[in-house]
């Protein structure tokens, strides 16, 4: 399996996810800069967390229009998977690859801490490992993570089981004390129609070592491995 | 202060620079001459108390500041210390006060960005954050929202940029109430022999200058700080910088970059007193003098004078002297990093700091003169009357010892700072093994198995009491800190913050925490690499408890071998290592609950700190200890409820037969000890290796249950503990 990770200049989270798909996928992930044009032929695009540019204005605004962005499109529509982690997420809202968009927490403050989201479907190339339904513990760390779309489109993810993870109480409740920042349904993650796009607010890349307090996070490079081989 | 080049120098405008008619007397017998507005604007700030240490370098001296652990001491932009492997540590702690004060947002957040660009200016890169933060008295009018303002001015920072914030402390006490501090520590890795310093080598060489544009931001920043506050202090809010945390990561990288590179002979933040400061400095050390064209300094407004570009504060910006020849290097790494470049410069052998403005020289200085002349003041100072101790008979025992816990744990100084800490980035980069919350922070060193334990600490109420023994217990506790990880203490940063140094009971306070740190790093061999003052936090008169805070640093060999606080599912027996005398002078129990202000701190035996902490550290690299708490703020009864807070796991206390009072068991705040906890079949060993050592130790309690008792008594529930210390900082800052 073959990676590439996006670097914009801010941010501060792609060596975080290179350093766990290389210990899922046993060989060196490769850096691109958001400056280049093209992306060379890969299994997998990964959109990583930080502020692009700062994201003083709507987050992920400015890197949804940066040079490589173009052929990241193209490469998503025709197929190749693209992961987009917190500020990847919103890169993909704001370039149309995924519906909706990630508004201010409801407490309008940043929020890090370790949630628990449930496993919608195992069926998908991000999830396979993971059993149905089953409960992750998995960071977050975000200012704007509100998920929020009109009900339409809420309808239509649902419908179309379109909806990756949802925020939930340890034994898998969607309540609304689990939910950190107000979204929309307790959605904390979805994918595009074919499910090769998925964006998610958690960092499944800050938990993949024991040492450093849980694993949750290993399924979801595992399972890419697993289905990329 | 927009002062073009003609102004007249009257004593007003030299009084109004912070500058005394002494000071001023000897900027003309430098310069053989008076000096212009714009070479007084530089004098200003390089002898403000803020660049000069002009009152407290004769005593910072006393601080023992070498050891084999250390690569470079206090005088660069942060210390350096070996940490194996060709790795080295460099770390620094800074006070953002007076700004934080006048505008909390931004203040906190330009406060982090200068401590981070004191760290990778000398080629490390950034990989934690602290702070210690002391706020005014809840119920001041101002307090909440100077909490909510540095707090999200700190987070604002350090997540934008990347470097999580693993640590710190907050503490309320009304002597903040119209000075609040605000003190930033980062923490940085570097390659031994990739370390980069504020040097120049030598004449005909390029100076630089990166990063952002200068503004009108920030001018007489240095001045500021080295003043009291009165009730004009809103009006100061121009003086106050604005931070741009983009831009630094954008500068963190490119440095690092360019630092890869055989292209840069120094570099130094433009910091307090900005462009001045950074060249000024520069070429002082290395003897040689420095033409400046400000013509070329890129700026975001139009018509800045002379004056204002040497003396803006505008942030993220770098000065570098390169290799002659390598300028188109460093210019496509910045230039690919969005970042402004400049050649506005180049060393010389004239020993002079000349800069040109629009075809006219502005200023001509000699360099020594300006930088390593700066006045030094032998401030009078009277020792400190030392306290009586507080009789253990007039401090009342409680009608219910666990309702005098649950007040505690719910109260301003001893509640949960989760509301704090989860609004920071505290594990960014993934290398985070132990989060904030706990006696240090742990971040792995990455791609190694090797661990750094980070604290903060002070107790500012014994300082006040006795400014020496008080100063020694900073120390102390900040070692049994990380001792508690089980990390070797390597070094320590610090900040010292107090009032106004020309008064003389102020001036003994700072003389005399001086001498008690000083004594405690070299009886521990903690020695002081880096730090910083900051006098005049004072309103109309009134002084803040004096507060060194310490930033320690230590070292784990091993990472996956460190003790943290909560219990653990295999613990049954509970330790207490180190004597018990039940002081309760200056405790939060005396205080807080009994309203007795008055009396000594405990005393702090160096000795024993020493042998109990060489004990604890010991067991815990055996892998046979994992379970270790810092008995410090509280006591006893506090140390196990935040043990069991942090694991859910009850206990039942065990009070000794020593014949003190209960409540000064529990409630007592005697130095040098340690809660620990381990699976019974650990116990007898533990036991007998204290003794051996003549340590006192003892068996202090059993873990099980949901709830806390004392000598199987008066129960309280860890849910019910847990509530009452999670809901007070939430429910205060609501509004409640």
């Amino acid at each position: 399996m073959k990676a590439h990770v996006i670097v914009f200049p801010g941010s501060n989270c792609d060596r975080d996810v290179a350093v766990s798909l290389e210990q899922a996928m046993g060989r060196p992930v490769e850096m691109l800069w958001h400056g280049e044009t093209e992306v060379p032929a890969t299994d997998l695009i990964v959109l990583p967390g930080g502020f692009s540019y700062g994201d003083y204005l709507r987050c992920g605004a400015m890197a949804a229009h940066s040079p490589i962005m173009r052929d990241v499109i193209a490469k998503a529509k025709a197929g190749t998977r693209v992961l987009g982690i917190c500020n990847g997420f919103q890169i993909l809202t704001e370039s149309g690859l995924l519906p909706g968009v990630l508004m201010q927490n409801m407490s309008l403050k940043y929020i890090c801490r370790d949630v628990h989201i449930r496993v919608e479907r195992s069926d998908t190339d991000y999830t396979r490992q993971y059993g149905n339904g089953g409960v992750l513990r998995i960071p977050i760390a975000h200012h704007e993570g509100n998920y929020s779309a009109d009900d339409g489109t809420l309808d239509r993810l649902e419908g179309e089981g379109r909806v990756a993870f949802r925020y939930c109480s340890p034994d898998g409740e969607t309540t609304e004390a689990s939910n950190p920042n107000g979204s929309a349904r307790n959605i904390a993650g979805i994918y595009n129609e074919n499910c090769t796009v998925l964006g998610l607010m958690p960092h499944p890349e800050r938990l993949c070592d024991a040492q450093l307090g849980g694993t949750d996070g290993v399924g979801m490079f595992s399972s890419l491995v697993e289905a990329m081989q | 202060m927009n002062a073009p080049a003609t102004v007249e120098i009257t004593p007003d405008v030299v009084a109004e620079h912070g500058l005394s008619p002494e000071e001023y007397d000897r900027i003309c017998a430098i310069l053989d001459r008076q000096p212009n507005i714009t070479e007084l604007g530089v004098f200003s700030v390089m002898w403000s108390e803020h660049c000069s240490y002009k009152s407290s370098r004769v005593w910072l001296k006393e601080f023992p500041t070498e050891g084999p652990q250390v690569i470079c001491g206090p005088g660069e932009n942060a210390g350096v210390v070996d940490i194996g492997d060709g790795q080295a540590v460099i770390f620094k702690m800074e006070s953002h006060n007076h700004p934080s004060f006048i505008e909390p947002y931004q203040g906190a957040a330009t406060g982090v960005g200068g401590i981070m660009r004191d760290v990778f200016t000398m080629g490390a890169r950034p990989v934690a954050l602290l702070n210690a933060l002391r706020f005014g008295r809840p119920e001041h009018e101002k307090t909440r929202h100077l909490v909510s303002g540095v707090v999200s001015g700190i987070g604002g920072y350090g997540n934008c940029v990347g470097v999580p914030t693993v640590g710190g402390e907050v503490n309320f006490d009304t002597s903040y109430d119209g000075n609040i501090l605000v003190n930033a520590m980062c923490v940085g890795i570097a390659d031994t022999d990739k370390i980069f310093y504020a040097i120049a080598e030598g004449p005909g060489k390029p100076v630089i200058y990166v990063g952002s544009k200068t503004g009108r931001d920030g001018i007489h920043g240095a001045t500021m700080a080295s003043a009291e506050f009165d009730d004009s202090s809103d009006e100061k809010r121009p003086t106050v910088q604005v931070g741009d945390p983009f831009t630094e990561k954008l500068l963190i990288e490119a440095c690092l970059e360019l630092m890869a590179e055989d292209a840069i002979i120094g570099i130094q933040d433009m910091g307090a007193a900005g462009l001045t400061s950074s060249s000024v400095e520069m070429a002082g050390k290395s003897g040689v003098g420095m033409a400046l064209n400000l013509d070329h300094v890129p700026c975001r407004e139009d018509g800045m004078t002379a004056y204002e570009m040497l003396l803006s504060e505008s942030q993220e910006r770098m000065l570098m002297v390169l290799r002659p020849g390598r300028e188109d290097v460093a210019r496509t790494v910045f230039e690919k990093w969005d970042l402004d470049f400049a050649v506005i410069g180049e060393t010389t052998d004239t020993g002079r700091l000349i800069v040109t403005h629009n075809g006219r020289i502005e200023a001509d200085m000699p360099v020594d003169a300006v930088s390593n002349e700066a006045p030094l003041y032998h401030r009078p100072w009277n020792e400190p009357e030392k306290p009586e101790p507080l009789a253990a008979d007039l401090v009342p025992a409680p009608r219910s010892a666990s309702q005098a816990l649950l007040s505690l744990v719910g109260s301003a100084n001893l509640c949960s700072r989760r509301w704090v800490w989860e609004q920071y980035d505290h594990m960014v980069m993934a290398d985070t093994v132990v989060r904030p919350g706990s006696d240090a922070g742990i971040v792995r060193v990455h791609g190694t198995q090797k661990g750094l334990a980070i604290c903060a600490d002070v107790t500012p109420r014994y300082v006040g009491a006795d400014p020496f023994e008080g100063g020694k217990q900073a120390v102390a506790e900040a070692w049994r800190n990380l001792t508690a990880t089980g990390a070797k203490p390597l070094a320590i940063t610090d900040c010292l913050n107090f009032g106004n140094p020309e008064r003389p009971d102020i001036m003994g306070q700072f003389v005399f925490a001086v001498k008690g740190m000083s004594e405690a790093c070299r009886a521990l061999d903690f020695p002081v690499v880096s730090g910083n003052v900051s006098f005049y936090n004072e309103t109309n008169g009134q002084g803040i408890l004096p507060t060194p805070a310490v930033g320690g640093v230590g070292l784990l060999p091993d990472v996956a071998i460190h003790a943290s606080v909560g219990f653990k599912p295999e613990d049954d027996t509970i330790i207490l290592i180190g004597a018990e005398a039940g002081h309760l002078g200056q405790s939060l129990y005396a205080r807080e609950l009994c309203g007795l202000k008055h009396g000594a701190p405990p005393s702090v035996d160096l000795a024993l700190e020493q042998a109990n902490g060489d004990l604890v550290r010991g067991l815990i690299a055996d892998g046979s200890l994992k379970t270790v708490h810092d008995c410090s703020d509280g006591g006893l009864y506090i140390a196990v409820a935040e043990m069991a807070l942090a694991s859910g796991r009850g206990a039942d206390i065990e009070l000794g037969a020593s014949g003190l009072p209960a409540h000064a068991l529990l409630f007592g705040e005697d130095q040098a000890r340690y809660v620990i906890a381990c699976p019974a079949s650990l116990t007898d060993t533990i036991l007998q290796r204290a003794q051996a050592l003549g340590i006192a130790a003892r068996v202090a309690g059993t873990i099980g249950g949901d709830r806390l008792t004392v000598n199987g008594a008066d129960p309280i529930s860890i849910s019910d503990l847990s509530a009452a210390h999670e809901e007070w900082l939430p429910r205060y800052m609501n509004g409640g």
